[in-house]
């Protein structure tokens, strides 16, 4: 057993915190209020290779190990979650499937531009009939020769207006349920009938892009298949999620433990009857339970991260890192707030911003009731 | 205080804390410790009795106090002064002579560096040390310690001192300890100097082993004495010969820089205002009142809320934090948020007509009255001067 | 052209407190960092070196080898750490002997960069010491520098302004931090730094005078250290607002905080 990062992993911590402090945070804020979106925070990023993080050397990437992505994640998160889930939409959700599933082809044309951050990655699942029941996906690909044509529509895709490759999630048979699902990479700049819908107005995340896409007779390459196969989709995209779900876990930490150093600072500062408002023991207790579960919200988090390091089935602890990682950003965001009092309500200070962003933490990427189910069915079982 | 290890004392080496450890049969110069306090009391640790030095009144030759007069451009630093100031102290406890060592093109100061304390003054002129460089000024001082044997040197702190000072140093080979804000004479005769580490968080006390024992001393700090032009002094014209050949460096240029931009973080004094003022144009008074004293404006957030000075002059919590050298807080009621960003300024007024405002709780000098009449009141006094 | 830069690892704030009882500072559980202005002379050096290389040098304990990769993973291609109980305790005087020795057997340069001053100790006095152990010229306190035909050309900040200095090489320089924004070392650098060799030099490597490294030799000696005085309770003026004026004006003139007009 062993509890402590290795030194390099220790050093992409000193900087990417480092990073985070300096040229994350301070425009956290802002981004908020103006819905800015991040994209010199993510050419930042790139140049760092973080946007490469996921993805094989040899293909341009940082090939890191899934303990050190999960550390990226959590300082990001920390410093500003509209930026941590543009990365993670793209370095988690869209690379993965390319480098896992892809073909050696599809590897060679797509990760070095993704790796490299001159694309920015999206991956599209949700339509407004597949949530939580991602079989029920609407949106056909039809072959025709060599190409695939794509009618359907995606909503709630993060990065979905901004980006230069989307990974989208179709059916080329629908009797065929789960197993008629295909995942196709589409370049949306380049392709006729491709086009942008909605732009959500959200709770929290004001600063990332969330938005229709709108697919009318999309043409599409076949090479453009990932995988080459059809009927794949359905393993590929729960693959995604499984990995995903760690980086969501520790966005919650990240959040959380962004509200918990607002606290300490807070109540080391402030006085209320003539004492500061550490010597408050009521508040000391908030402290310490805050301390604990951001602490054993993080610790399932890496714990995931290395089980899956180690080539370990890990659906379970991924399930269990994501909602336990989302109930503590919630709460603590919640004590957080209650701590500042009216401090904390007001817009000049970031609880209010945590507090809405540690939201979306429970739902998306699979709602927490949906993580219960999955652990249920790894405890029972039955597989899910 | 040097000491030795006692028999009482059966190991072989003793930790007295900061690092130091002492063997038997060494003798060496303890630290301010309680390590050895404690030996000291366990009998582990003995003193080493020393001879004692010159009596009171007796002006010994040699073994003067010298102090650095640097000069830019003819014009004698002030911290020079200063540092006469204290040298003249210092002189006096070691019953020596005060010496002032000015390089420059011509004499631009020697009458008064003997007026503000010096009893002598070694003086070196050529055309080549107009300007500050290195090599130069390095050799000529060296020399000069070779020959003249002071026993303490010290350099002001500027940029000038710390390039300097450090190169002497390790040229003959003596210790130097770096912007000094506290010089005295120990009971040993030795100069104690103080100096703070850690951005100011820590002092430490040093005291040097070697001779000359030498220090930058920090501009700004010691008491300015007053001028006396009847003193009289020594002059000592020293001839130095320095080849421009053999210069490693060439002076380009100088170049005087513009004022810089507002810069609350750095700033040396803050005239901060807020709410008690009661409308933007009493704000007006604040911005008067800074440019008389050469400082920036500051303000609270409540007053940069009502749109009376933009956000980069906000100080506090969610605006900026200061550590300016004096912090004037005008009608400010001094809510934690607004201490948070000042509070470790080195000298804090406070100026409210609530007694019980929190501010005061902070304020080195607090004074209780309605601001809109103090500030004009505080302006045509320092008209006065 | 081959550059070294001498850096130190201090902690990462000056926020430090002392023991009471022992009277040592207390730097358990403080993280550690480069030093800010060394970190700035690694950033010049690698905008300077174009196809020479950068030697990093520091001495310090075990541990600061971590500065070393950094200094690494942003770019620097070799790493040296002088380390040896022998060097411990040692001053300025002592710590520029050292380094000297260490930068006699690394032999060739044609540019050494330091750090203007460390945030621990803030003596600004190891880079001028070094030159001087050397014997090369200096250039302090440098906020900018650019190298033509062989020459330095640098601007040394004054209090009110800065020069321009030219000197040949090899030279030292010491490097203020507003020089330059130093750059974050990419995922790609922390690899490459965490697969490269750090050098170990202990005393008897370089060849260093014993009696002119570590504590014992050091001409200077630390007492003793402790907190700064806490703020004395205020006073509140009294009397009138004119005389108010007054006292504090002449308050402020006393502790020279403002200046005859």
């Amino acid at each position: 057993m062993n509890f402590d990062f290795t030194k390099k992993q220790l050093a992409i911590k000193k900087m990417i915190k480092e990073f985070a402090d300096k040229e994350v945070k301070p425009y956290a804020a802002e981004a908020d209020q103006k819905e800015i979106f991040p994209a010199e925070q993510i050419k930042k990023l790139a140049k760092l290779g973080v946007m490469g993080m996921s993805v094989p050397r040899k293909y341009g990437g940082a090939e890191l190990d899934n303990v050190s992505q999960t550390i990226i994640m959590e300082e990001i998160s920390r410093a500003c979650n509209a930026t941590a889930v543009t990365m993670g939409a793209h370095a988690s959700l869209t690379c993965h499937p390319i480098v896992n599933f892809g073909t050696e082809e599809q590897k060679q044309r797509f990760l070095p531009k993704l790796a490299s951050g001159e694309y920015l990655g999206a991956f599209a699942l949700t339509e407004p009939a597949a949530g939580s029941d991602a079989v029920n996906v609407q949106t056909t690909a039809v072959r025709d020769g060599d190409e695939y044509i794509i009618n359907g529509s995606k909503i709630f895709i993060t990065n979905g207006g901004k980006a230069d490759l989307v990974c989208v999630v179709t059916t080329t048979d629908k009797a065929a349920k789960h197993k008629g699902l295909a995942i196709f990479i589409i370049e949306p700049k380049k392709t006729k009938g491709f086009s942008l819908g909605k732009k959500e107005d959200k709770l929290g995340l004001r600063g990332s892009n969330t938005q229709e896409l709108v697919f009318q007779d999309m043409k599409v390459p076949k090479e453009n298949l990932i995988g080459g196969v059809e009927g794949e989709g359905f393993k590929q995209a729960m693959s995604v999620f499984n990995s995903g779900r760690i980086g969501i876990g520790v966005q919650g930490v990240g959040i959380a433990q962004a509200a918990f150093e607002e606290c300490l600072k807070y109540v080391n500062e402030r006085e209320q009857f003539d004492r500061k408002l550490h010597k408050f023991q009521a508040l000391q207790f908030m402290l310490a339970d805050m301390a604990m579960k951001i602490d054993a919200a993080r610790l399932l988090c890496f714990r995931a991260a290395d089980v899956k390091d180690k080539g370990r089935k890990y659906v379970k602890e991924a399930a269990m890192a994501k909602l336990y990682g989302s109930d503590v950003a919630m709460e603590v965001t919640r004590q957080a707030i209650q701590i500042h009092g009216g401090y904390g309500y007001m817009k000049d200070y970031p609880l209010e911003r945590f507090y809405r962003d540690a939201k979306i933490t429970e739902i998306y990427e699979g709602t927490s009731e949906i993580q219960k189910l999955v652990i249920a069915a790894e405890l029972l079982g039955r597989g899910f | 205080m040097r000491v030795k290890l006692t028999t009482a004392y059966s190991g072989p080496s003793l930790d007295l804390g900061l690092g130091v450890t002492i063997s038997s049969g060494e003798e060496l110069e303890a630290p301010d410790t309680t390590e050895v306090d404690n030996a000291l009391a366990q009998g582990f640790l003995e003193e080493i009795e020393e001879e004692k030095k010159a009596k009171k009144g007796e002006i010994t030759e040699g073994d003067e106090v010298w102090i650095f007069a640097e000069q830019r451009n003819g014009k004698i630093a002030r911290v020079v002064f200063e540092l006469l100031s204290k040298g003249r102290e210092l002189a006096d406890k070691l019953n020596v002579k005060l010496a002032a060592v000015l390089l420059c093109e011509k004499d631009c100061g020697s009458k008064e560096l003997v007026a503000y304390g010096a009893d002598k003054v070694y003086l070196v002129e050529d055309e080549k040390l107009k300007n500050y460089k290195t090599d130069f000024y390095t050799k000529i001082i060296c020399d000069l310690i070779k020959n003249e044997k002071p026993q303490i040197v010290v350099y002001g702190a500027t940029h000038i001192g710390r390039d300097l000072g450090p190169r002497i140093a390790q040229r003959i080979a003596t210790g130097l300890t770096a912007d000094c804000t506290g010089l005295d004479i120990d009971s040993d005769g030795l100069l104690l100097q103080t100096r703070p580490a850690f951005g100011g968080n820590i002092m430490a006390q040093i005291k040097c082993k070697t001779k000359p024992q030498m220090s930058t001393a920090r501009p700004g700090v010691f008491k300015l004495a007053s001028k006396d032009e009847k003193r009289k002094g020594e002059m000592i014209k020293a001839n130095v010969v320095v080849d421009e050949k053999s210069s490693l460096t060439k002076v380009l240029d100088i170049i005087k820089a513009a004022k810089k931009k507002v810069n609350l973080e750095e700033a040396k004094i803050i005239v901060s205002g807020g709410r008690g003022l009661c409308d933007k144009e009493n704000f007006r008074m604040i911005e008067e009142l800074a440019k008389l004293l050469g400082a920036e404006v500051g303000a609270s957030r409540a007053v940069v809320d009502a749109g009376w000075i933009p956000k980069d002059h906000q100080v506090g919590q969610t605006g900026k934090t200061v550590r300016p050298m004096l912090y004037l807080a005008c009608g400010i009621s001094g809510a934690i948020q607004h201490r948070a960003g000042m509070q470790n300024s080195e000298v804090i007024i406070a100026v409210n007509k609530d007694p019980n405002a929190m501010i005061f709780s902070i304020a080195d000098y607090g004074i209780v009255a309605d601001i809109k009449q103090f500030i004009p009141a505080l302006i045509s006094e320092l008209k006065k001067q | 052209m081959e550059i070294i830069v001498c850096i130190k690892q201090v902690p990462d704030t000056t926020d430090v407190k002392i023991d009471p009882k022992t009277g040592r500072l207390i730097r358990e559980g403080i993280p550690v960092i480069i030093n800010p202005d060394d970190k700035a002379a690694i950033e010049a050096a690698l905008q300077l070196k174009a196809n020479g290389k950068i030697t990093v040098l520091t001495m310090g304990p075990p541990q600061a080898e971590e500065a070393l990769r950094e200094a690494l993973a942003m770019g620097c291609d070799d790493a040296i750490l002088l380390c040896d109980f022998k060097f411990a305790g040692s001053d300025t005087w002592a710590t520029a002997n050292a380094i000297a020795a260490g930068i006699k057997k690394i032999g060739k340069y044609d540019l050494i960069l330091c750090g203007r001053q460390a945030i621990d100790g803030d003596t600004a006095q190891v880079g001028p010491q070094l030159a001087e152990s050397l014997n090369l010229p200096q250039i302090t306190y440098v906020q900018k520098v650019e190298i033509n035909g062989g020459k330095v050309k640098a601007e040394r900040e004054l209090e009110d302004g800065y020069e321009i200095i030219e000197t040949g090489m090899p030279a030292l320089l010491t490097i203020v931090k507003e020089m330059n924004e130093a750059r974050y070392p990419t995922l790609q650098g922390i690899d490459k730094a965490y697969e490269a060799e750090v050098k170990t030099w202990k005393a008897a490597d370089i060849g260093a005078d014993e009696n002119k490294i570590g504590l014992k030799a050091s001409p200077t000696m630390v007492k003793k250290v402790f907190s700064p005085s806490a703020k004395g309770q205020g006073l509140i003026l009294q009397g009138s607002i004119k005389e108010m004026a007054h006292d504090l004006v002449e308050r402020l003139k006393e502790r020279e905080i403002i200046q005859k007009f």
